[in-house]
């Protein structure tokens, strides 16, 4: 029995070390075909490592005209540092008052805000477009932001922390003359800072890596995202593949430094997605 | 709501409510509910290259869709895709949860190398699968590998007939989205109780066998929802065929999903936001139908 056991963890073992490797390997790739020089790239010999390390590739993605990643980087953190902020905010504010206001209506407000959950956000991306050119907003920072602001499912998850969170706190602000909305900010807020990291960081990755809605609103290069900028080369075939490669490792830097960083966030926040319970 | 007392009574909570609920509701009603009753609305007249209706034609766009043999080749392509996605991905996150789970050391390291894909975007994805691991080249990942056992470069995105496009654009998926599902089977793993597992020690079962009396039924309403996001999730899958697929502004009309073949019917260079909308308007009532039977049949199934 115990050498059946021992035999399972090698097995086991076996398969994760396989798995790492294979997880890992785009990565490599990515950071390889960026610090390769264009003719390495192309030649037929299979190199792991770049014959000639060409960091230069990383400056010139900022001052080359082919890839002008500059401006669809501050397009891309404008963006996604706004809707971060925004929604937590607007889903903090209104998962607090859905969980502790009590109000004739709620049950019915919040029912209208759950529904939109079932309706799958890319299916819409038409009759959005459609109000959203109404309202003048094509190619606009505008019209790449705001309709982001308004994530039912984080106000969602954000009711339900709050539901969870001891009332007894908030009583004794209340009992000192707090108002609902001191109450808030004074005490609930700086007590949910852990969950509000979780729902921030994947706020910000899905802002930061999201498509669709940049491609269709982002009609000039001004208003390009990193993404739009990376798809427009990519599906146009430029003839510099080294030099793309190198716009795509500078456009995941900053997510994978802030990964490192707050991973234990991002974990928790896609655990409390709480869909399995 | 229930009304409880909650120690003082407080003055104007409707004003209250409305203060913290009404900007984000307002901001829904404005960019979810307008625009889909306005697309509905749309979705019954003509439109070309304009989002004001011009003409009312009734059902004639829904026909026009249904009747749409690319239209329905892209259902098609979704349900294969489908069939190929949502079963590897199920078993491939499961698979790592319960091997990671069961690893004491290192745990966090083959965790996080998993999930690290779930920083990546789709379409630098696409460029690492187009341009490295499956370029047509001699020089792409997966034909200089194939050149070691003497196999001839093979044309990955070109070819249709055998039609290895499919293993392109499934394992692209695959690498991105494995780790987000296996954190949450992780997470279910780890709320299983452990006295059922002492139990079932007791009881002399081990391996596949706890697995298969334990585990797995603990897991299945972790899973019924895995399930239910990987369908809808395949349902929208747009980024990665685009960026695989097209090149010059120009599109293969094989393997169009329906988020694709929508993107160029309403903004490609017809404009026709009339036949859009109701395309829209006809996925919208099929997820819907799908996630209702998939509940249904899944919570049967689970007997909760």
């Amino acid at each position: 029995m115990l050498h059946e056991r021992r035999r399972y963890a090698v097995f086991r073992w076996v398969l994760l070390l396989a798995g790492t490797l294979l997880f890992l390997l785009p990565f490599a790739l990515l950071l390889r075909g960026a610090l390769s020089t264009e003719a390495d790239l192309s030649s037929a010999r299979w190199h792991w490592l770049p014959p000639t390390w060409e960091w230069g590739n990383l400056a010139e993605v900022f001052d080359n005209r082919t890839v002008p990643m500059g401006r669809a980087l501050l397009n891309s953190t404008l963006i996604a540092v706004s809707q971060t902020v925004g929604v937590l905010v607007l889903s903090g504010m209104a998962g607090y008052g859905l969980a502790r206001i009590p109000y004739r209506w709620s049950n019915v407000v919040f029912w209208l805000i759950t529904v939109t959950l079932l309706i799958p956000a890319a299916v819409t991306f038409v009759p959005s477009f459609v109000l959203v050119s109404s309202l003048g907003w094509i190619s606009t920072l505008r019209g790449l932001i705001v309709p982001g602001l308004f994530q039912a499912l984080a106000t969602f998850l954000f009711r339900q922390f709050f539901l969870s969170f001891p009332k007894e706190i908030e009583e004794a602000a209340a009992l000192d003359g707090l108002s609902w909305w001191g109450t808030f900010w004074r005490v609930v807020v700086p007590n949910s800072t852990g969950f509000a990291a979780a729902i921030g960081t994947i706020t910000f990755i899905g802002s930061w890596n999201a498509f669709l809605w940049p491609l269709v609103i982002g009609r000039t290069p001004d208003s390009w995202t990193v993404q739009v900028a990376l798809s427009t080369y990519l599906t146009a075939q430029t003839s510099q593949i080294s030099l793309l490669f190198a716009a795509a490792l500078v456009a995941i830097l900053p997510l994978l430094l802030m990964f490192l960083v707050l991973q234990r966030w991002i974990v928790q926040g896609v655990e409390r997605t709480g869909i399995s319970d | 709501m229930p009304t409880r007392r909650r120690g003082r009574p407080r003055a104007g909570t409707a004003l209250w409510f409305w203060v913290f609920v009404g900007p984000f509701f307002a901001g829904l009603v404005l960019f979810i509910y307008v625009p889909i009753g306005w697309s509905v609305y749309l979705s019954f007249f003509e439109a070309y290259n304009t989002v004001t209706p011009t003409e009312f034609v009734g059902l004639a766009n829904y026909r026009d869709m249904l009747g749409d043999r690319a239209f329905r080749e892209s259902l098609l392509t979704f349900v294969v895709f489908a069939a190929f996605i949502v079963p590897t991905t199920f078993a491939l996150s499961l698979l790592t949860a319960v091997l990671v789970a069961r690893t004491r050391v290192m745990q966090a390291f083959f965790r996080s190398v998993f999930f690290l894909p779930v920083a990546c975007s789709y379409v630098v994805a696409a460029l690492i699968w187009k341009m490295s691991i499956f370029s047509g080249m001699r020089s792409g990942v997966a034909n200089a590998a194939l050149g070691l056992v003497g196999v001839d470069p093979i044309p990955w995105l070109s070819l249709t007939d055998p039609p290895w496009y499919w293993l392109v654009i499934v394992s692209a998926r695959l690498w991105l989205q494995v780790g987000f599902y296996m954190i949450l089977f992780l997470a279910a793993l780890q709320r299983i109780p452990t006295v059922l597992y002492e139990a079932a020690a007791i009881d002399g079962a081990e391996g596949w066998q706890v697995f298969r009396h334990i585990t797995w039924p603990q897991l299945l309403p972790a899973s019924t929802a895995v399930l239910l996001l990987l369908l809808i999730n395949a349902f929208q899958a747009f980024d990665e065929f685009y960026n695989i697929l097209s090149s010059f502004g120009s599109y293969p009309p094989y393997a169009r999903p329906p988020l694709v073949y929508l993107y160029y019917t309403a903004l490609g260079s017809g404009q026709n936001f009339g036949d859009g909308s109701a395309g829209a308007v006809i996925l919208t009532l099929m997820i819907a139908v799908v996630a209702l039977l998939q509940t249904r049949v899944l919570r049967l199934g689970g007997r909760d």
